[in-house]
């Protein structure tokens, strides 16, 4: 692999400095490079919040730093990993593989039919150079010589007076799967994203879900996505079971028991979905990723009468689950909303309000600030379902309600009664059609490496010469790899051997 | 016994590791002080090869006394005692002692123990007293195989890579030891092994252990395959797994294609190195994402 490069761009115009670009962007310098560079650019996403990670936590440095925040949204760095430079850091990175690793391949090919180089003149002026004489003929030694050296598998060249062989072709090539597999991964990796689709889902207990784009909470998808990719499965949530250590409060089991039905008249079966465990469907699967608690309330008018009922799901805002949720009730004149808070756990202290302390319901209690007025879901503008914009809106009163109890909301607007609450999951729905190629690239990628870094390249000549009726021997190598000295020296005592036995007779 | 026995058990049994590991810091820092006082005279020698074998045996018993404390705190769990930092540490701890034995059956490299004493009493000081969390079951997202062959692989490899670095510190600190008495060393330092060896001996812990390294981190991807919903997703722990593994990548290749060699050769495995230890201490400690288990 040529590490040289040539620093003047030559004087040429047009074609001869494109081919000049090409050199110095397919060297193995510039790939190297191009990597350490990756691996640098990669910094900034691990200290500054990610949006793909974190959107929360980038909406909080905005918060505390909004001038800072704007100029690093400026340059990318809350998206650092699809960013334009990164990108274009790892595009570079790959097509100077490309153009570094292919035609190698092509020489390592040919050149794997070739026979080793011709004897140097000057043996002693390589490495581990040996000298003794033997009374065996010559062509007895290079007889000996060469079943030795094929029995190690070396391949031989046999010339008049002396034989080339050589071993290591493996190492090259070990070296070359490891490059071409970094290419595969990279495929890999760009067709995953680019062919491929996350999508989240919160689905309450007892409620199915239909994998159609049109059900999920969010969407992404890569440019090559066609939405027909969809495997057409359903997911009945029949019971979700998480298990905490009473101690420390950490999780210890979520489980989850599902009815799936693959396709639109196939046979539903019983799965039990688990985090190291998701469903899966030819290349897409289900992940259960997080849980929460939907509060079930029913809301009456002034006249009594029915005007929103069931479950609601709240985002956990802690390990405890601490819930926080929005009760949006438009069929009413005027609007009513109520911001709520749901403690599975309930406890009160005057600094910090309301809480949970334990994730499982033990002590269960609806905090709810009821809001009259518009809630402005006319206005075309998405809300999300979660909070509710209080700008135009009059608090009326404030409760607490435990499970089965009712609160008459001041001015005879009409009442709230909270019926009880059932568990929700998080399921992520995820398609990516590269990760085969990835996981193959990996594997290659550190077969590749185990081959170069112990497969071994010696070169080793034996030359003989006719002195006083015996034979002198000359044995030296070339080598790029450590146990050179032992190969020759127990080559020598091979041949050494063979003339002391032939002596004795 | 019951769980909450064998985590006693461990709790003890790691701190008497670590008193038998000063134990053994202690009588190989009477020997390198004895060495630089009375230099290489004949009579001597002997006797400090003897104080030596000493250091070597206390180094062996701390090892030992180590294993069992790690086996009983998986016993009190009732899993591979992997489950958050204050067990990787002790685990990490184990593993370089035993690289460094290992590495003593074959080469000279006794005269590395008083680090290696000293890293260990560090690292096993820190894990019991800042990072120490009870004996508990693991949370959902540990409950995989995955857990013993991509924590193994990741502590394994982090023990060498951090053997290569003081090998590599060694060298630097030689070298310039060397430079400054016009290639004499001190008679105390005679002994220790020829800048060569140690420069090889340090690249070839790093080649030994890269593809493990590598290992470790396709092990961590195929497990966040199943347990994230992702292979890859440049959380800060894989991130840095990455910038490490680039590094050693850099520093493998610029040997052996560049043919780098001595002060700058061990330059770069320390920086290396060094991404390897940010990556264990901050972002475990003060980092955010998926991968944090440190339980603190
Ligand atoms: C691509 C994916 C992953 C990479 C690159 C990765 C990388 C690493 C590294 C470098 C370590 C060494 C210790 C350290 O520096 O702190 C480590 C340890 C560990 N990994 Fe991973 N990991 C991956 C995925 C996972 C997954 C999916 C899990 C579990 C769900 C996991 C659980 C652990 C645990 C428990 C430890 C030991 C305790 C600790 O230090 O936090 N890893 N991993």
């Amino acid at each position: 692999m040529s590490i040289s490069f040539d620093t003047q761009p030559p004087q040429l115009s047009g074609i001869g400095f494109l081919r000049w670009i090409w050199r110095q962007l397919t060297s193995m310098r510039t790939a190297l490079v191009l990597l350490l560079l990756l691996a640098v650019a990669s910094i900034p996403g691990s200290v500054f919040p990610q949006r793909s990670q974190n959107p929360l936590k980038v909406n909080e440095y905005y918060g505390t730093n909004p001038a800072l925040a704007q100029w690093l949204d400026r340059f990318s760095l809350f998206n650092v990993y699809s960013s334009p430079w990164f990108s274009a850091i790892y595009i570079l990175l790959f097509i100077s593989l490309i153009g570094c690793v292919v035609p190698r391949t092509w020489e390592h090919f040919k050149s794997a039919r070739a026979l080793p180089p011709l004897t140097p003149k000057n043996l002693e002026r390589l490495e581990e150079f040996q000298e003794f004489s033997s009374n065996q003929s010559p062509e007895e030694i290079l007889q000996v010589a060469e079943g030795a050296l094929r029995a190690r598998r070396y391949r031989i060249r046999n010339l008049s007076d002396s034989l080339g062989a050589e071993k290591g072709f493996i190492r090259e090539t070990g070296n070359l799967l490891f490059h071409l597999s970094l290419i595969l991964l990279l495929l890999g990796v760009a067709f995953g994203s680019l062919g491929g689709m996350r999508a989240d889902v919160i689905v309450s207990e007892g409620e199915t879900f239909t994998n159609v784009a049109t059900s999920y909470d969010s969407l992404n998808t890569g440019g090559l996505f066609a939405i027909d990719d969809i495997p057409p499965f359903t997911i009945t949530v029949k019971k979700f079971t998480a298990k905490y250590d009473l101690v420390t409060n950490a999780p210890q089991d979520y489980q989850l028991q599902a009815l799936v039905v693959d396709e639109p008249g196939k046979p539903a079966r019983e799965v039990t979905v688990k985090v190291n465990k998701p469903l899966t469907f030819g290349d897409t699967r289900v992940y259960l990723q997080a849980n929460g608690y939907s509060p079930i309330v029913t809301v009456r008018n002034q006249a009594g009468s029915v005007v929103l009922r069931g479950p609601i799901p709240f985002l956990p805002q802690d390990g405890n689950l601490t819930s926080t949720g929005a009760i949006k009730v438009p069929d009413m004149e005027p609007q009513l909303g109520f911001v709520a808070k749901f403690l599975p756990t309930a406890e009160r202290t005057a600094a910090r309000g309301g809480f949970s302390t334990y994730p499982e319901a033990l002590k269960p209690l609806l905090d709810l600030a009821a809001w009259s007025g518009d809630l402005g879901l006319d206005s075309g503008i998405p809300q999300s379902v979660y909070r509710i914009d209080t700008e135009k809106l009059r608090q009326i009163g404030l409760a607490s309600l435990a499970p089965g109890q009712t609160w008459d909301i001041p001015g005879g607007v009409g009442s709230i009664t909270f019926d009880g609450f059932t568990p929700w999951v998080n399921l992520q729905v995820v398609r990516d059609p590269g990760k085969g190629f990835s996981l193959v690239g990996a594997i290659a990628i550190l077969l590749g490496l185990l081959v170069s870094l112990f497969g071994r390249r010696h070169r080793i000549w034996v030359r003989v010469s006719q002195k006083d009726g015996g034979t002198i021997v000359h044995i030296a190598g070339l080598t790029r790899s450590p146990g050179l000295d032992e190969e020759i020296k127990s080559l020598a005592s091979v041949l050494q051997m063979s003339t002391k036995v032939e002596g004795e007779r | 016994m019951s769980k909450s026995d064998w985590a006693y058990l461990s709790n003890d049994l790691i701190y008497a590791s670590m008193a038998v590991c000063a134990l053994a810091f202690l009588v190989f820092a009477y020997e390198l002080a004895w060495s630089i006082r009375v230099g290489e005279e004949k009579t001597t020698i002997n006797r400090r090869e003897k104080v030596l074998r000493v250091a070597q045996a206390l180094t062996i018993l701390y090892f030992l006394i180590l294993f069992i404390g790690v086996l009983a705190r998986g016993l009190s769990a009732g899993r591979a005692p992997w489950g958050n930092m204050y067990e990787f540490s002790i685990t990490g701890a184990l593993a370089f002692t035993f690289a460094y034995l290992v590495a003593s059956l074959k080469f000279e490299v006794q005269w590395l123990g008083i680090l290696i004493t000293f890293s260990s009493l560090l690292t096993l000081g820190t894990a019991i007293t800042l990072l120490y969390v009870p004996s508990a079951p693991l949370v959902p997202a540990l409950k995989s195989p995955w857990l013993v062959i991509h924590v193994a692989a990741a502590i394994i490899s982090g023990g060498v890579f951090l053997l290569s670095n003081c090998i590599a510190g060694a060298y630097l600190v030689l070298e310039q030891i060397e430079k400054k008495r016009d290639g004499q060393r001190p008679l105390w330092a005679q002994r220790l092994p020829k800048l060569e060896t140690l420069d090889q001996l340090s690249y070839r812990l790093v080649a030994l252990v890269f593809p493990l390294w590598t290992f470790a981190i396709i092990a961590g991807a195929i497990w966040a395959e199943a347990a994230w919903g992702r292979y890859w997703g440049w959380d800060p722990k894989e991130t840095w797994a990455f910038i490490t593994w680039v590094g050693y990548a850099a520093y493998l290749h610029a040997r052996v294609t560049a043919g780098w060699k001595g002060r700058r050769a061990a330059w770069l495995c320390l920086i290396a190195g060094s991404t390897f230890l940010f990556n264990y201490i901050y972002v475990n400690i003060w980092g955010t994402g998926k991968h944090t288990y440190s339980g603190l």
